[in-house]
């Protein structure tokens, strides 16, 4: 059980896949201006990857590695992740119109979100058993909402302080969330 | 080879079938009118009419928060074809519209600034600094936001010039 609950830590705080490995920066720079769109987007993103993170373990292990088609992994792989997409698309567009809107063209762009193909490719790297990728997967997600969930707030806050007029805008972003990753290089010291 | 076309074509397969039953499930009954509505508008998306894109002009119009005659690109034209969808009558009064126009470059007062081709929603401006720029004509909705953006004032809205290309036979009047 500490098994799992140290995979789950170590994904979402010492390993976090947006300031520690810097996949799926688009999104987190993106949909971050406000703390609603970002939890929205977090939730579908944590809904993507768990999903992919499955679906692409499976496929790997019962499709692509009987067969030997290993060199179709990465083609195959997005193949899942786009339906899987497209899902939650359909899902939130029924579900929940505001969200929809205030998403927009992020949610489709999830397809695209490195993060997604990045934590299915590493399962398969790290020979993972189903509930240890699925676990993988979820935790990576959890990191990548705590991450967007910080960020829209630290923004909302930067976007009522007097900034100097070179670094309005984008850079004081890019300022802010370089600090924010500085802060989570702290996890790597946890001995887990 | 064989296992490679056939697994992904039945991976394609499988995703294409459970999409397709989650779509019918899943499905937005979406307003028609909006869609028929929007449909012939000049979708530029150009904001004059103080929603956000022609879309949003479009629901409002159907919900009746909105003037039919709202849309100036659209000018006359779009209101009369609007009056009809909806079985209204339009005051079309508060158009002084007489006929389409597009932007034109007057060529001896362009400076080459660059600050109309930005603006620009359909990219009809062509242009590079210090040269003078053109309007394409295909491409120009006459939505106006070039004309304020030119400091030489030298955009100019005229009305579309008839070319063997662009001239159509007027219709017969009705007897």
């Amino acid at each position: 059980m500490s098994e799992f609950i140290l995979l789950l830590l170590s994904t979402a705080l010492v390993n976090n896949v947006v300031l520690i490995k810097f996949l799926g920066l688009c999104p987190v720079m993106g949909v971050s201006k406000s703390v609603d769109s970002a939890f929205g987007m977090g939730l579908a993103t944590t809904f993507v990857i768990t999903l992919a993170a499955g679906a692409s373990w499976m496929l790997d292990n019962w499709l692509l590695a009987p067969f030997g088609l290993g060199y179709l992994r990465i083609l195959t792989f997005i193949l899942v992740i786009a339906a899987v997409v497209q899902f939650t698309e359909m899902f939130i567009r029924k579900t929940s119109p505001g969200l929809y809107q205030s998403l927009g063209i992020y949610l489709p762009l999830i397809t695209t979100n490195c993060a997604v193909l990045g934590v299915a490719l590493l399962n398969v790297e790290q020979k993972f058993s189903l509930f240890k990728s699925l676990l993988y997967g979820f935790g990576s997600a959890l990191g990548f909402t705590l991450v967007l969930l910080i960020f829209a707030g630290l923004r909302e806050r930067v976007a009522l302080a007097r900034v100097p007029d070179a670094f309005a805008g984008a850079p004081i972003s890019f300022i802010t969330i370089s600090l924010l990753a500085l802060a989570f290089m702290g996890f790597s010291g946890l001995n887990i | 080879m064989i296992a490679a076309i056939l697994s992904l074509t039945f991976l394609g397969a499988a995703l294409g079938i459970i999409l397709g039953v989650a779509n019918r499930f899943l499905q937005v009954e979406g307003n028609p009118l909006v869609d028929e509505l929007a449909s012939a508008m000049p979708g530029s998306n150009c904001g004059q009419c103080g929603f956000a894109g022609c879309a949003a002009a479009a629901a409002a119009i159907a919900e009746g928060t909105a003037s039919p005659a709202c849309c100036p690109p659209g000018g006359k034209a779009l209101a009369i074809v609007i009056g009809l969808k909806l079985g209204i009558t339009v005051d079309l009064s508060a158009l002084s519209d007489d006929g389409p126009k597009i932007a034109t470059v007057a060529e001896e007062l362009c400076i080459g600034c660059c600050r109309c081709s930005k603006v620009c929603p359909t990219d009809a401006i062509l242009g590079a600094a210090r040269q003078i720029h053109n309007v394409l004509r295909e491409a120009c909705t006459g939505c106006r936001n070039c004309i304020d953006s030119c400091p030489t004032e030298a955009l100019l809205m005229q009305p579309v010039p008839v070319t063997l290309q662009h001239w159509i036979m007027p219709k017969p009047l009705a007897a």
